[in-house]
C-alpha cells in the first residue's frame, strides 16, 4: 500500500435535522482507504450508504456533515466549492448504484449516456469518445458492444444493465470506486460475474474499493479488509481473511443468520440486540 | 395424498404472434405437509407457476389440482380458504392506509372466520407480533414486521398450504433468518404445505426438502435437498447453480 491512503477520513458524523431534533445518522467514524478492496457491512439503517454518499458530499439537506477530516488524495471535500466537486465526482471518485432501473436514464440510449459521461469530465472528440465507450463496454464482458451501444436502458437485463453502469463509471479513469449494494438487485448466477467484472478492474487499475453491502459472506469472499457497522459506528473491523476470529457478538450474528446449505440447522440464529453496542465508541479503522 | 398436483402447465403471456411461453411443460406433485421448492434465475418462470396456481395469471393450459380440487379458469370461494401467498416485497402488499387490525379482519370476514376480536390476538401471537401492533398503520412498521403481518394476513383463514414468493428476498440477512425461523414453526404447528420460489439456495435448502430447478420455463430437474447437499445434482445448469451460491464462511 502506498503511503498517502486515497482517502482519509475521522471522526465523520452525518446529522438530519427533524422535527424532534438532530438525528445522527452517522456518529463519528474514521477509516482511510489505500489502494485496497474495502467492505463496509451492516443492516439497513447502519449508516453505510449514507458513509458512501457522505464521501461524495451528496447528503442533502436537511441532512448535513460534520468530519474532523475528509480527505479525497490531499483535498478536503469539506471546504471545496460546488464547482470543484463537481469534477471530483464521477472524475476521481465514482459511484455504483444498487439499481441499475433507476439509475441509467430510460430516454437517452446506452451509447449517448457513455459518450456524455466521459465528454463531462476529459476534453474528447466526439469520435474518439465514441471510440472509448465502446472499448469499455468490452472490457465489461458485453458481448456485442456495438448492439447495445444503441440500445435504450429497459431493452437490456439487469445484469447487464449493472456492468453498463460499471463501465459508465469507469469511462473517466477514478482513483476511487464506491460501490453501493451493486448485485443485491442481482441474480445470484449474474452476481458473481459482475463481481468478478469488478473485481479484475481495480486490480488492474490499482483503484481503492468502497464496496457496501449487507451480506458479510459475499464481502468476506471479495474484501481485503472489512468494517462492521452498527447504528452509524464501526463495531469492529478486521481482514477479510480474519474473519472467522471476530470477536464481536454482532459480527458473530450476522454470520450466524446466514441459511447455509452444507451445514442444516433446524433453528437460523436471531441476533439479540444489545443496547450496550449502540453507546460504545466507534472503532477506527485507519490504517 | 397429494397436496398439489400439476400436470403440463403452460403459461403464456400476449396474444397470436406475440405468444410467448413463460412457463412450458412443467409438472410436480407436492406430498401433504411437504415443502417444495422453485429456485431458477429471474425470467425463468418460477414465479410465474405460483401465480398460476393462485389464480393471477389466467392464459394457462394443463391439468391442476390442489387440495383435492381440479382447477378450473376461475377459482372458488373455498379455494382461496385452503391456499394463501405471499408476495415478496412486504412493502408493496399492504394497503398503506388500513391498520393491521383492518388488514386481518377483512381477510377474515370475507372467509366468514367466527370470533374475528379473538382471532387477530391469537394470530399475531402467532407471528411474533404483540398485541401492541394491532392497530398500527404499514408505515409504522419495520420491513420485517411488514412481512409477519402479510404472513399473519395469509394464515387468517387458516389455510393448508401457503405458496411464498420470494418471502425473504426484500429483507435483511438478520430479518430474513427470523422470518425464516417463524415459517419453520408455523409450518410445524398449522401442519401447513409450503411452495417456495427463491433464487438463494441457501434459503430454499433451509425450509424445503425438495427442490425443482428452472431454467427458460422449463424444469431443469427435481432433486431432494439431501442430494443437493451430497451434491449429486445431474444437469450442469444445478452445479453451476451450486457453484455460484456463496456458502457461509463458518
Amino acid at each position: 500500500m502506498t503511503d498517502a491512503p486515497l482517502l482519509d477520513l475521522e471522526n465523520l458524523w452525518v446529522k438530519f435535522r427533524t422535527r424532534s431534533g438532530v438525528f445522527d445518522a452517522v456518529r463519528g467514524i474514521s477509516f482511510t482507504l489505500g489502494k485496497e478492496r474495502l467492505g463496509i457491512v451492516g443492516e439497513s439503517g447502519s449508516g453505510k450508504s449514507m458513509t458512501g454518499r457522505a464521501v461524495l458530499r451528496l447528503i442533502r439537506p436537511p441532512g448535513f456533515i460534520e468530519a474532523d477530516r475528509l480527505d479525497v488524495h490531499g483535498e478536503d471535500i469539506l471546504s471545496l466549492p460546488e464547482k470543484r466537486m463537481r469534477q471530483l465526482r464521477g472524475g476521481r471518485v465514482s459511484m455504483i448504484m444498487q439499481d441499475p432501473k433507476f439509475s441509467l436514464n430510460p430516454v437517452m440510449t446506452v451509447g449517448q449516456q457513455l459518450v456524455e459521461a466521459l465528454r463531462a469530465h476529459e476534453k474528447v472528440s466526439r469520435s474518439e469518445a465514441h471510440k472509448r465507450a465502446l472499448e469499455v463496454l468490452d472490457e465489461v464482458a458485453i458481448r456485442d458492444p456495438k448492439r447495445v451501444f444503441d440500445l435504450y436502458p429497459h431493452e437490456v437485463s439487469g445484469g447487464m444493465g449493472q456492468r453498463i453502469m460499471i463501465a459508465m463509471m469507469l469511462l473517466p479513469n477514478p482513483e476511487i470506486l464506491i460501490a453501493d449494494e451493486p448485485t443485491s438487485a442481482l441474480d445470484v448466477s449474474v452476481q458473481l460475474q459482475v463481481l468478478d467484472i469488478i473485481d479484475k478492474l481495480v486490480r488492474d487499475r490499482g483503484m481503492g474499493l468502497m464496496f457496501i453491502s449487507h451480506d458479510l459472506n459475499l464481502v468476506a469472499k471479495f474484501c481485503d479488509r472489512i468494517i462492521i457497522m452498527y447504528a452509524g459506528r464501526i463495531v469492529e473491523t478486521c481482514k477479510a481473511g480474519e474473519l472467522r476470529n471476530a470477536q464481536h457478538p454482532y459480527t458473530l450474528g450476522l454470520l450466524n443468520s446466514v441459511p447455509d446449505l452444507e451445514h442444516p440447522r433446524d433453528h437460523l440464529e436471531v441476533l439479540k440486540r444489545d443496547p450496550a453496542w449502540r453507546e460504545a465508541p466507534s472503532v477506527s479503522a485507519r490504517v | 395424498m397429494s397436496a398439489i398436483s400439476i400436470n403440463n402447465l403452460c403459461v403464456w403471456f400476449g396474444v397470436g404472434a406475440e405468444r410467448s411461453y413463460a412457463v412450458q411443460d412443467v409438472s410436480f406433485d407436492v406430498a401433504d405437509g411437504e415443502s417444495f421448492g422453485l429456485v431458477g434465475e429471474s425470467g425463468s418462470g418460477k414465479s410465474t407457476i405460483l401465480r398460476a396456481i393462485a389464480g393471477l395469471a389466467p392464459t394457462w393450459s394443463g391439468k391442476m389440482s390442489v387440495a383435492g380440487e381440479t382447477l378450473g379458469p376461475k377459482r372458488s370461494k373455498s379455494f382461496y380458504s385452503k391456499v394463501q401467498m405471499v408476495f415478496q416485497d412486504p412493502y408493496a402488499s399492504l394497503h398503506p392506509r388500513q391498520t393491521v387490525d383492518r388488514v386481518l379482519s377483512e381477510a377474515m370476514n370475507l372467509h366468514g372466520v367466527e370470533n374475528i376480536d379473538r382471532r387477530i390476538g391469537r394470530l399475531l401471537d402467532d407471528v411474533g407480533l404483540g398485541p401492541g401492533f394491532r392497530f398500527r398503520y404499514p408505515h409504522q412498521l419495520s420491513g420485517g414486521q411488514r412481512q409477519r403481518v402479510a404472513i399473519a394476513r395469509a394464515l387468517a383463514c387458516d389455510p393448508s398450504i401457503l405458496l411464498l414468493d420470494e418471502p425473504t428476498s426484500a429483507l435483511d440477512v438478520s430479518v430474513q433468518a427470523e422470518i425464516l425461523n417463524l415459517l419453520v414453526d408455523l409450518r410445524r404447528e398449522h401442519k401447513l404445505t409450503y411452495v417456495m420460489v427463491s433464487h438463494d439456495l441457501g434459503v430454499v435448502g433451509h425450509l424445503c426438502e425438495r427442490i425443482g430447478v428452472m431454467k427458460g420455463g422449463r424444469f431443469e430437474e427435481v432433486l431432494t435437498v439431501d442430494a443437493m447437499r451430497r451434491s449429486e445434482a445431474q444437469s450442469p445448469y444445478t452445479q453451476h447453480l451450486l457453484e455460484s451460491s456463496i456458502n457461509s464462511i463458518r
